[in-house]
């Protein structure tokens, strides 16, 4: 039944190159739900993103999008899905509406309703002034807004965002992630990696903490913690317990 | 650090610059490589030396005396060798301009802007003077050997020409700043380096057909007509041809001038070039949006969107725009050709049928790495639900059908001279346009649309491959239109040529 399976089922999944990337690494997470993937650089995150979305072969493992099988069923799994990756990569000689329309066309949206969806897109992540500027002349902030704008056209079933709010100003963050809520309300899901500790505690009701390409914990906040040993009460001094990177940090600033 | 020692400071990084961009396009940015390259260039070398020599011995066995004609032919190979100076100098001077990796280290150090701009123009010079003696040596040479070593003062002219071409590209370059703006620079100067290249080269090809009814620029050069026409043994418009010869008054002249020139230029020009740069380097920051109201989605499935996206990128691209130029400019005088005999009895279509398929093969090329390799948005299209075939397939589709839309009018002219000729001139660049894009899809590299330059450096087997299977698909298809058999052999040499390209290639 794909309306009770999970948004996101990944089991036993394995990536190496040099060295392990992705390491026995399984993960569930249910529809509806914002979900936080931490881990320190090179932990392995963004390669698992890459692996869920199709852009990536994994070595070994299973994943499966809302019941899809990701490797039986590519096609299918990607039309529910939507990958924004941490660099926005939208085309410079195309404007914005522009833009938007051939992303409807590559999910065969009808047109009416994708030009609805557009201007609509365009109005709530105010980047209106610049409809039908090409995008070689938008700043970073506004890039990756169109290339966010994009990934929501299609109303996607699960969303998964590589650091989304990089380069975004405060108020582009905030409309970001005002976006993001309002989609997590309407029942889609939310994965997103992001170094901004502070946003995946206010924004995401689950969390999941990934070192040397393994799922080290994963949780509410209140369960990370207790997982950590109730080493600390917000999530910088969670994740720093859980990973291992907080001592180095105590030692040098004790040293200094 | 005092003024001088930046001075000199920036001049060694401008070169050492210069020189890595150079090595990575030979080497396509593999340092492992370097070897393989090294030896291959030297071998290449040797064989350019030996086909210098071909030409030459006949011509310089007893030697070269300033003679009308050898003067004629010589100063239309020197303009010849400026003007293509000319348009690397314009595209180097633009890009130069728009480059916006270090300006505003530049612009923020406290380092004059004025001198390191100069350092920076005349950098572009001396690279364009070693780029084209590199060209030039074999001849070069293999006239030094042949008829003494004065012939050697040709590197001495090449490099005062390039300071010319480089002071002339700057002034133009300003002047398009200061009359179409910033924004529009760029496209205008490719298109203008487009047709500078290749213009004295075409209008000498048109002057042969109009003349004696055929494509050999020499039987104009010979003519008794150019011969009356030319000014007289003692004019100034001889300087260049004889220092090249080892006139050593002429030498000096020349080099001062240009020298002279080029300096003038870097006084009244290099404080504007920084301005400019900076007003470049702005361009999108205030890029006006299009007024007036949008046409409304258009209903489409995922291959026409993807068709749409190719074909809306390929009509925005102005480096692609300028090449584009320069092919169809290189078609002028077979066209011209074609409409002077049509009606007649010559077979004019065996002639036109191998020209357009070689370039049609190689404009095939280039579309489809742009549709293939650069992608600059992949993880998009990659995520997108529809199978990699079909994108490709897509891609390819929007390729060949550009090429339709720009080769039919030329085949549909044809087809009034020949059926026949212009049927197999169809096949042929079908067929060539096909070969172009598989050896691309073979080669894939992951890029993005600005790499476009560097293209042919990333893989020396795919560029060989192209070339060649244009080379043999265009032979079969003079042969075919001249009704011979001996476009069989040609057709196998393609195919083994594809073969051998697609076993090379990492999908082989």
């Amino acid at each position: 039944m794909r309306s009770a399976a999970p948004a996101l089922e990944i089991k036993n999944l394995r990536k190496t190159y040099a060295r392990p990337a992705v390491d026995d690494l399984s993960l569930r997470i249910e529809r509806g739900v914002f979900y936080a993937l931490l881990g320190p650089n090179g932990a392995g995150k963004t390669t698992t993103l890459r692996m869920v979305a199709g852009l990536l072969q994994p070595d070994a493992g299973e994943i499966s999008i809302c019941g899809i099988d990701v490797r039986r069923a590519a096609v299918e799994a990607k039309s529910v899905m939507a990958w924004v990756p941490d660099e926005p990569m939208i085309y410079d000689k195309l404007d914005p509406m522009e833009y938007l329309e051939f992303v409807a066309g590559l999910w065969a949206m009808d047109a009416k309703r994708a030009e609805v969806q557009a201007r609509a897109l365009i109005q709530i992540l105010g980047l209106e002034p610049h409809a039908n500027t090409r995008c070689q002349g938008l700043s970073k902030g506004m890039r990756q807004k169109v290339a966010l704008a994009g990934a929501l056209i299609h109303d996607p079933e699960l969303i998964i965002l590589d650091e989304p709010l990089t380069g975004l100003d405060a108020a582009s963050a905030r409309q970001v992630k005002e976006v993001l809520r309002q989609r997590v309300a309407n029942g889609t899901t939310v994965i997103m990696t992001t170094h901004i500790l502070e946003v995946a505690e206010r924004m995401a009701e689950r969390i999941g903490v990934i070192a040397h390409g393994r799922l080290i914990a994963e949780g509410t906040l209140s369960e990370l913690s207790a997982q950590a040993g109730h080493a600390g009460t917000n999530l910088e001094e969670i994740f720093l317990s859980l990973t291992g990177t907080g001592t180095a940090t105590a030692s040098t600033s004790a040293a200094a | 650090m005092n003024a001088t020692a930046t001075l000199s400071w920036f001049a060694r990084h401008e070169l050492t610059l210069a020189w890595r961009d150079w090595a990575q396009m030979m080497a396509g940015g593999r340092t492992k490589r370097e070897r393989a390259v090294t030896i291959g260039a030297l071998v290449f070398v040797a064989l350019l030396h030996w086909l210098a020599y071909a030409i030459l011995a006949p011509v310089l066995h007893a030697g070269a005396a300033a003679s009308k004609q050898a003067l004629v032919i010589l100063t239309a190979t020197l303009m010849m060798t400026f003007s293509m100076m000319m348009s690397q100098a314009i595209e180097q001077v633009t890009r130069a301009f728009y480059a916006r990796s270090d300006l505003d280290l530049i612009l923020s150090s406290p380092a004059s802007s004025k001198h390191l701009f100069s350092v920076r123009i005349a950098s572009i010079a001396i690279a364009g003077a070693m780029m084209s003696s590199l060209l030039a040596a074999p001849f070069i040479n293999t006239a030094a050997f042949l008829d003494g070593p004065h012939w050697l003062s040709a590197y001495t002219i090449i490099a005062a020409m390039s300071l010319i071409a480089t002071g002339a590209s700057v002034i133009g370059a300003i002047a398009l700043f200061k009359s179409v703006g910033p924004k529009r620079t760029r496209l205008i100067a490719q298109i203008i380096a487009a047709v500078v290249g290749a213009a004295l080269l075409i209008g000498l090809q048109v002057a042969a057909i109009m003349l004696y009814g055929n494509l050999s620029r020499f039987d104009v050069l010979t003519s008794s007509s150019i011969a009356a026409a030319a000014p007289n043994d003692a004019s100034l418009f001889w300087l260049p041809a004889r220092a090249v010869l080892g006139d050593a008054v002429a030498m000096i002249a020349i080099v001062v001038a240009g020298a002279g020139f080029l300096a003038a230029v870097i006084a009244h020009y290099a404080a504007q070039f920084g301005a400019h740069a900076v007003a470049a380097a702005s361009v999108s920051e205030f890029s006006d949006a299009k007024g007036g109201a949008r046409r409304p989605f258009r209903p489409m499935i995922a291959t026409q969107a993807l068709r749409a996206k190719e074909w809306a990128l390929l009509k925005r691209d102005p480096w692609l725009a300028s090449q584009t130029l320069m092919q169809i400019l290189y078609l002028v005088p077979p066209a011209l050709l074609l409409w002077r005999d049509m009606g007649s009895e010559t077979h004019v279509h065996v002639i036109l049928a191998p020209v357009l398929v070689m370039a049609f093969g190689q404009l095939a090329g280039g579309l489809a790495w742009l549709a293939t390799s650069g992608e600059d948005a992949p993880d998009l299209v990659a995520t997108a639900p529809l199978q990699r075939r079909a994108i490709t397939r897509a891609k390819n589709e929007a390729v060949l059908l550009a090429i339709s839309v720009v080769a039919a009018p030329l085949i549909l002219a044809l087809a009034f001279a020949s059926l026949w000729g212009a049927a197999a001139t169809a096949i042929g660049i079908a067929v060539a346009a096909t070969s172009a894009i598989a050896i691309q899809l073979w080669f894939r590299v992951a890029a993005t649309r600005n790499q476009f330059r560097r293209r042919q450096t990333a893989s020396k087997t795919s560029t060989f491959a192209e070339a060649f299977s244009s080379i043999f698909w265009a032979g079969a298809t003079g042969f075919a239109a001249a009704g011979s058999l001996f476009a069989l052999p040609f057709a196998v040499l393609a195919l083994v040529t594809l073969a051998i390209a697609y076993f090379i290639s990492p999908r082989g």
